[in-house]
């Protein structure tokens, strides 16, 4: 029974550290399937993370703070659009440079605000998302097995996990069974088709980032004002870059995306709870395994040795008409 | 009519482009700097003061520079290419061991200058070893050598920090990083040069790899346009299709690429392990590996452009250190941002411009 306290616990910290990923792997799932790869996620997480911390401490409201949250990561979106599709630049070029601006105008701005090192101030409890306990997890915590994942898996997560999970059947079904993903998805691969039968490219991929941007802005809102209380220098600390390769990991679809981040944020949880124990038989497993093990998955999975990632075909390419 | 066809003189391609992308991006730097209330010309006077006001701070700014000379040629040659190495910053990293085990293999017995090449090679193999896999997977798997850089830099930081706290640490000691390396492990300092110049070096840990980055601008110079691997490389960046029809081995030249980008990365670990700190620390790399991403840029991916990039980073960072003491309204880490909005206005807005300029140059000349 105590092995199974120890699984629900680490399964526990597996979910709240996947939801990040998971709002930011779907972000990058629709910038992606719709042909502008995006090395900004990162920057797009970080800078999202430290306005919602913001506008959450000034206003005392969460939902605000989602909000500029949202915005901000919009604008990181429409800027990487207006430098790769407008005028097209590249994409992996922007990327990193987006990053970069996230990365130092978050601690300058953050520094010169709050004087805090970077840090923003504490931001007051009925500015956060807290956990939101499910009727009837406390009844049914005595109920073994059932009722310790009831109550400490899926009950008292905050809001904007059920969010997450809800967005990939959203995510699902807009890819899959509206007329905006079905042309997303065909602009990811021939772009000259869909200009062909009358439809704007330009439009459509910036459509495309503006979804993307949405998505991360919850991501970056998510780790500063539900996960934490303040927005913290690099608070994003990878995640990004790990989301980038839960994606790939899924082969970009958005189903195997959730099980992708699931799988990233339980061997985050497990590393975590392995840090100075010591397995039987084994010994102690170094926790630089658990966290390089997302990296060297996805490299292995690129080399095409469990399966095919197919990247969408006309990704990282601009679209030019005709001339 | 579409201006992407009209040839400019490159006068405007290689100078005035680039700078008014530069002018852009300071000038938005200045935003920012004005946005938190400080002005943007004081700002710019002590940033420019702090990097080459006294002998010292010339040291500094040419140390950074140095370190990024190795960087940004590693993306440079990889760019020749066609190929997009993130993993500059991995390979530095890992480059450090290499480094590292020959000074403290050596320098109990021999002087630098014995120990030098030796580090040089093994600072290059190592930095090599770790750029082979992304270009292997590239050259035969197809795997976007982009994502696996990426990839790569991540798990050698795990490795490196593996290896600091488990292996190489001095036991009895909290700090994760090697023994200090004699006298014969580390790269003496060119106070002579700044002396020639009637300049005192002081603290600033300008050193001999200055001058191998130097040398190693003009192999690449070499490499890339008077040899036929470069042209091969090039052939290669310009047109993968042309280039395996004109019979050049794609996976071959990949992969000779992508290690040279890696051992020139590999180098950079020289001058801050060998040359500045005298052991193998975490996290020594401290970005420089993403600046080459800059500085090639800047550059245009040609050694002098490199080398005058690369003094430019390094007055910014050493400046920006000066700044932020001056100032300290405004960290240090304003230089990433304007390394940022570097990289964005001199890389993926670098086409932003050039329409205007078009029209500009078919008015002046009467077209």
């Amino acid at each position: 029974m105590e092995y199974f306290d120890t699984f629900v616990s680490i399964l526990g910290s597996a979910i709240r550290l996947s939801i990040p990923l998971l709002f930011t792997a779907l972000a990058g799932l629709f910038s992606e399937r719709a042909g502008i790869f995006d090395i900004g996620l990162e920057g797009k997480m970080l800078a999202s993370a430290f306005a919602a911390a913001c506008a959450a401490y000034w206003t005392g409201n969460a939902w605000a703070g989602l909000g500029a949250g949202i915005m901000v990561a919009i604008i990181f979106s429409l800027l990487h659009g207006f430098a790769s599709i407008t005028n097209r630049g590249n994409q992996i070029v922007s990327g990193v440079a987006l990053n970069f601006i996230a990365a130092g105008l978050t601690i300058v701005l953050g520094t010169a605000w709050f004087n805090q090192g970077g840090r923003t101030g504490q931001v007051p409890p009925e500015g956060r998302f807290s956990g939101i306990v499910l009727p009837g997890a406390e009844m049914m915590r005595d109920v073994p097995i059932i009722g310790p994942l009831y109550a400490n898996v899926i009950s008292g997560n905050n809001i904007l996990t059920y969010i997450a999970f809800l967005m990939v059947p959203l995510s699902w079904w807009v890819l899959y069974r509206t007329r905006f993903g079905l042309r997303l998805r065909a602009v990811g691969e021939n772009p000259g088709a869909v200009d062909t039968a009358g439809v704007s490219v330009v439009w459509l991929r910036y459509r495309a980032l503006i979804v993307t941007g949405f998505l991360a802005g919850f991501a970056g809102t998510y780790l500063s004002i539900a996960q934490s209380a303040a927005f913290i220098n690099n608070m994003s600390a990878g995640k990004g870059y790990i989301a980038l390769a839960a994606l790939i990991f899924a082969k970009w679809k958005p189903v195997p995306v959730m099980f992708a981040c699931l799988l990233f944020g339980f061997l985050d949880a497990f590393a975590n709870f392995m840090q100075g124990k010591s397995l039987p038989m084994i010994g102690e497993v170094p926790v630089q395994i658990f966290q390089a093990l997302p990296y060297i998955l996805t490299c292995i999975l690129l080399a095409g040795f469990i399966g095919v990632a197919r990247p969408p075909k006309a990704g990282g390419v601009a679209y030019t008409k005709e001339r | 009519m579409s201006t992407a066809s009209v040839p400019l003189p490159a006068w405007i391609n290689y100078g005035v482009i680039p700078l008014l992308n530069l002018v852009l991006a300071f000038f938005f730097s200045g935003l920012v700097v004005w946005a938190i209330g400080e002005n943007p010309f004081d700002a710019l006077n002590f940033l420019i003061q702090g990097a080459l006001g006294r002998g010292d701070a010339i040291g500094f700014t040419l140390f950074y520079a140095t370190s990024f000379i190795f960087t940004g040629l590693a993306v440079a040659v990889a760019f020749h290419a066609g190929l997009f190495n993130i993993g500059a910053e991995g390979q530095a990293y890992v480059g450090g061991l290499g480094a590292a085990l020959v000074a403290l293999s050596l320098d109990h017995y021999v002087p630098w200058y014995v120990t030098m090449p030796f580090a040089v090679i093994g600072a290059a193999l190592f930095g090599a070893a770790w750029a082979f896999i992304p270009a292997w997977l590239q050259a035969k798997r197809g795997s976007h050598v982009v994502i696996t850089t990426i990839m790569f830099n991540f798990i050698a930081a795990t490795l490196m920090v593996y290896l600091l706290v488990n292996v190489f640490i001095v036991p009895g000691k909290m700090a994760p990083e090697t023994r200090t390396f004699l006298a014969g492990g580390q790269l003496p300092k060119l106070d002579w040069l700044m002396a020639l110049f009637g300049l005192k070096l002081g603290p600033a840990p300008f050193n001999v790899s200055f001058i191998i980055a130097l040398v190693m601008c003009y192999l690449v110079w070499l490499l890339i346009w008077r040899t036929k691997l470069g042209y091969e490389m090039r052939t290669l960046g310009v047109s993968p299709t042309a280039a395996v029809y004109a019979g050049i081995p794609y996976v071959r030249t990949v992969i000779i690429a992508m290690l040279i980008s890696g051992g020139l990365a590999g180098m950079m670990s020289l001058n801050a392990v060998m040359g500045a700190s005298a052991r193998l620390q975490v996290e020594f790399v401290a970005g420089a590996g993403f600046v080459g991403i800059a500085v090639s840029l800047m550059g245009r991916s040609h050694p002098v452009g490199i080398i005058l990039a690369a003094i430019l980073f390094g007055i910014l960072y050493q400046g920006g250190a000066d700044l932020s003491f001056e100032m300290p309204n405004i960290t240090r880490d304003m230089i990433v941002v304007i390394q940022g909005l570097v990289i964005f206005f001199a890389g993926a807005l670098e086409y932003m411009l050039r329409p205007a300029m078009v029209r500009l140059y078919q008015t002046a000349t009467g077209k």
